[in-house]
């Protein structure tokens, strides 16, 4: 791949259908999801927060994800990265910021559950937990009760590549594909499962190389390039929703970041190999292809990130602010009364 | 009143609650064309077809994944594990997954499954299906556990779990599923998650069990009074989380003297926390030793019908245990 984005944007926009305003939401959804994974890393480092599990370099492919379905109507299963994809379906940087800072009110688990552990019932976005690749075959069976019914939704299910060696991912996908289920499984393959490289995870080249086991289609994208993302999920959100079965795609992405605020990934790779990966930044690529296209300009850019910079401003400020939980909180109820329906 | 046995009154259950409840769909291994390998989806199948009776592939962690999810977005999933033995394989999503959702997200989700696992020894089944598995799941606080002892409970049981909002295990004493039989009336009744029933009044010794244990209380209760004349208070348990406290204390206070029966393997077995309650709870009650009897502590119940009648519990063993109490 051709590294010098000042000659080429490396954005591959066949097929696009999203208007201008659109694609300039899009990059705002990526750089206000990169600042704010960004002030975290901050507020770790300062000692203020005891925790963070990044999304960076992830931003190209979540959000092309999240515009690819019909937000708020379909589901999504989101695992731990899914910062971008999240903030894309309707959490605010606030709910993230009380998650970060474990604080009274945090909307996803009130505080129970460590931060980037989606969950939202209102915004369609199932439960996850730690243990990785649960969330696969319990998304095949959002995606057999969509079928059951009729309704036309489709179930979005993420997980890094490392996860696909548990057994979860293979039982979930085998049932999408003896039942063809209107599921998309999107693997965001990063190359690395905490230190562990690719080669030592699995003896196939590309995770959609799996695809056929499962009598499903699969499909690989550069996750860094957020419109061809967009294109391949966009594909196979309507086949999913069409009828015609559940799909496999890969996006081949990299973080950049260690793999959360406990790790120290020089003790894995060469800093050689990060910076190489930061050229091909699914942001700075996003940006040149739209220079390009006439929509942003040196005053866009900044005026972006000076709206970015308040709404993480007063994301971080009201969330610092916030009161803990209650001690008692620890007591919520492990059961849902009767009359729930 | 027709008289049945515990497995068609299960599968009563599931007839109606399907009938009455479009939501309701079956998924196990064999549920479908065969009815289950004990025949407790017979007819289903026939009657609701391949969309609602659903055969699975084999494999147990996916067959559970598919009613979480599938009962968060609003179905209600009845999850059949073949053999109660074979569940390990979906314990994560259990333990890990359906216990904790509704507390995870602060009430915001919930899981209103049920899953049904035959359980027990005593059809030569070996140690892979033979299990008692009880244990492990009341543990982990999230999942709701009956074990009924008799078709009318049975019914109404199963029924009150397809309508509970929450993850419902049933475990169902697969020795029991032809072997006993009770009186049902026709039409519509549940049987509440929660309390305990005392099945006979006593005021000698105080004898606790669920399902198929319960079926052999009754009978070492009568056998030893008529030729002991010892009177027996029994406690079928039927729900294990949540636990009728109330009943348990209540039926001990009576008599003072706790014997637990259980075919589970001693050690943390669920008895202990029957025996942990009592001495907390009624200790100045107490009259001689909280006694447990239950199946040895080896993995599981062998296959030579020999060494499988010295694992189990029977009533001849239970009404020693009685008297040894008694005379205490």
């Amino acid at each position: 791949m051709a590294t010098d984005l000042q000659t080429a944007h490396q954005i591959d926009d066949t097929g696009i259908d999203l208007d201008d305003q659109t694609l300039l939401e899009m990059y705002w959804q990526m750089v206000r999801a990169r600042r704010l994974d960004e002030r975290v890393w901050i507020l770790h480092r300062q000692g203020k927060i005891a925790f963070h599990i990044s999304g960076i370099g992830h931003e190209g492919v979540q959000v092309g994800a999240a515009y690819a379905m019909r937000r708020g109507h379909d589901y999504a299963s989101l695992y731990y990265r899914d910062l971008a994809f999240s903030l894309s379906l309707g959490l605010t940087p606030l709910d993230f910021m009380l998650a970060v800072f474990g604080k009274a009110g945090e909307p996803t688990s009130g505080s129970r559950q460590m931060p980037s552990h989606w969950s939202s019932r209102k915004l369609g976005m199932l439960s996850s937990s730690s243990p990785v690749a649960t969330q696969v075959p319990q998304a095949a069976g959002a995606a057999l009760a969509c079928k059951l019914r009729g309704d036309d939704r489709v179930v979005i299910v993420t997980l890094g590549e490392g996860s696909t060696s548990e057994g979860d991912f293979y039982e979930g996908l085998n049932w999408a594909g003896v039942h063809q289920l209107p599921l998309v499984c999107l693997v965001q393959n990063n190359i690395y499962a905490i230190s562990v490289p690719v080669h030592l995870q699995m003896a196939v080249p590309n995770v959609a190389d799996r695809a056929p086991m499962f009598g499903i289609a699969g499909a690989i994208v550069d996750g860094n390039d957020v419109l061809a993302s967009y294109c391949v999920m966009r594909e196979a959100v309507e086949r999913a929703r069409s009828g015609q079965g559940a799909t496999l795609v890969e996006a081949k992405t990299y973080r950049p970041v260690p793999h959360s605020s406990d790790d120290d990934d020089r003790t894995y790779r060469s800093r050689d190999e990060v910076e190489e990966w930061k050229k091909r930044d699914a942001i700075l690529r996003f940006q040149v292809y739209l220079r390009e296209r006439g929509l942003l300009d040196d005053d866009a850019i900044a005026e972006i990130e000076e709206r970015v910079r308040q709404e993480v401003d007063e994301a971080h400020a009201a969330a610092e602010a916030a009161p803990y939980p209650p001690p008692e909180d620890t007591l919520f109820p492990v059961f849902a009364p009767d009359d729930r329906v | 009143m027709p008289e049945i046995t515990l497995i068609e009154a299960l599968r009563q259950a599931m007839d109606e609650e399907m009938e009455r409840d479009e939501r309701v769909f079956i998924t196990g291994e064999d549920v479908g064309r065969r009815g289950g390998v004990f025949r407790a989806t017979q007819g289903l199948y026939d009657k609701y077809g391949p969309d609602r009776v659903i055969d699975s592939p084999l494999a147990e962690l996916s067959i559970v994944a598919i009613g979480i999810g599938a009962a968060m977005v609003g179905m209600r999933p009845i999850c059949e594990i073949q053999f109660a033995d074979y569940i390990f394989p979906a314990f994560n999503q259990i333990v890990n997954e359906a216990a904790l959702i509704y507390y995870r997200t602060g009430g915001d989700w919930n899981v209103p499954m049920v899953i049904r696992a035959p359980y027990g020894g005593g059809i030569g089944g070996g140690l892979y299906h033979s299990q008692s598995v009880e244990a492990f799941f009341a543990h982990r606080p999230g999942l709701k556990i009956v074990v009924p002892s008799n078709p009318y409970d049975a019914k109404g049981l199963l029924k009150s779990a397809v309508r509970d909002p929450n993850p419902v295990m049933v475990f169902e004493p697969k020795k029991g599923y032809r072997l006993i039989k009770g009186e049902v009336p026709p039409g519509e009744y549940t049987v509440p998650i929660g309390p305990a029933a005392v099945t006979r009044e006593g005021t000698d010794v105080t004898v606790y069990a669920y399902g198929m244990m319960h079926y052999y209380v009754l009978q070492a209760a009568e056998m030893v009074a008529q030729r002991d004349g010892i009177s027996c208070q029994v406690v079928d348990l039927r729900t294990l989380v949540p636990l009728d406290t109330k009943t348990v204390l209540e039926s001990f206070k009576k008599t003072g003297k706790a014997l637990i029966v259980y075919e589970d393997n001693r050690f943390l077995g669920y008895g202990a926390e029957i025996a942990a309650l009592l001495s907390d709870e009624a200790f100045e009650y107490m009259d001689g030793p909280i006694r447990r009897l239950t199946g040895p502590d080896r993995p599981g119940v062998p296959f030579a019908h020999t060494m499988q009648d010295f694992y189990m519990p029977n009533p001849d063993t239970i009404a020693d245990a009685i008297r040894d109490l008694a005379a205490y």
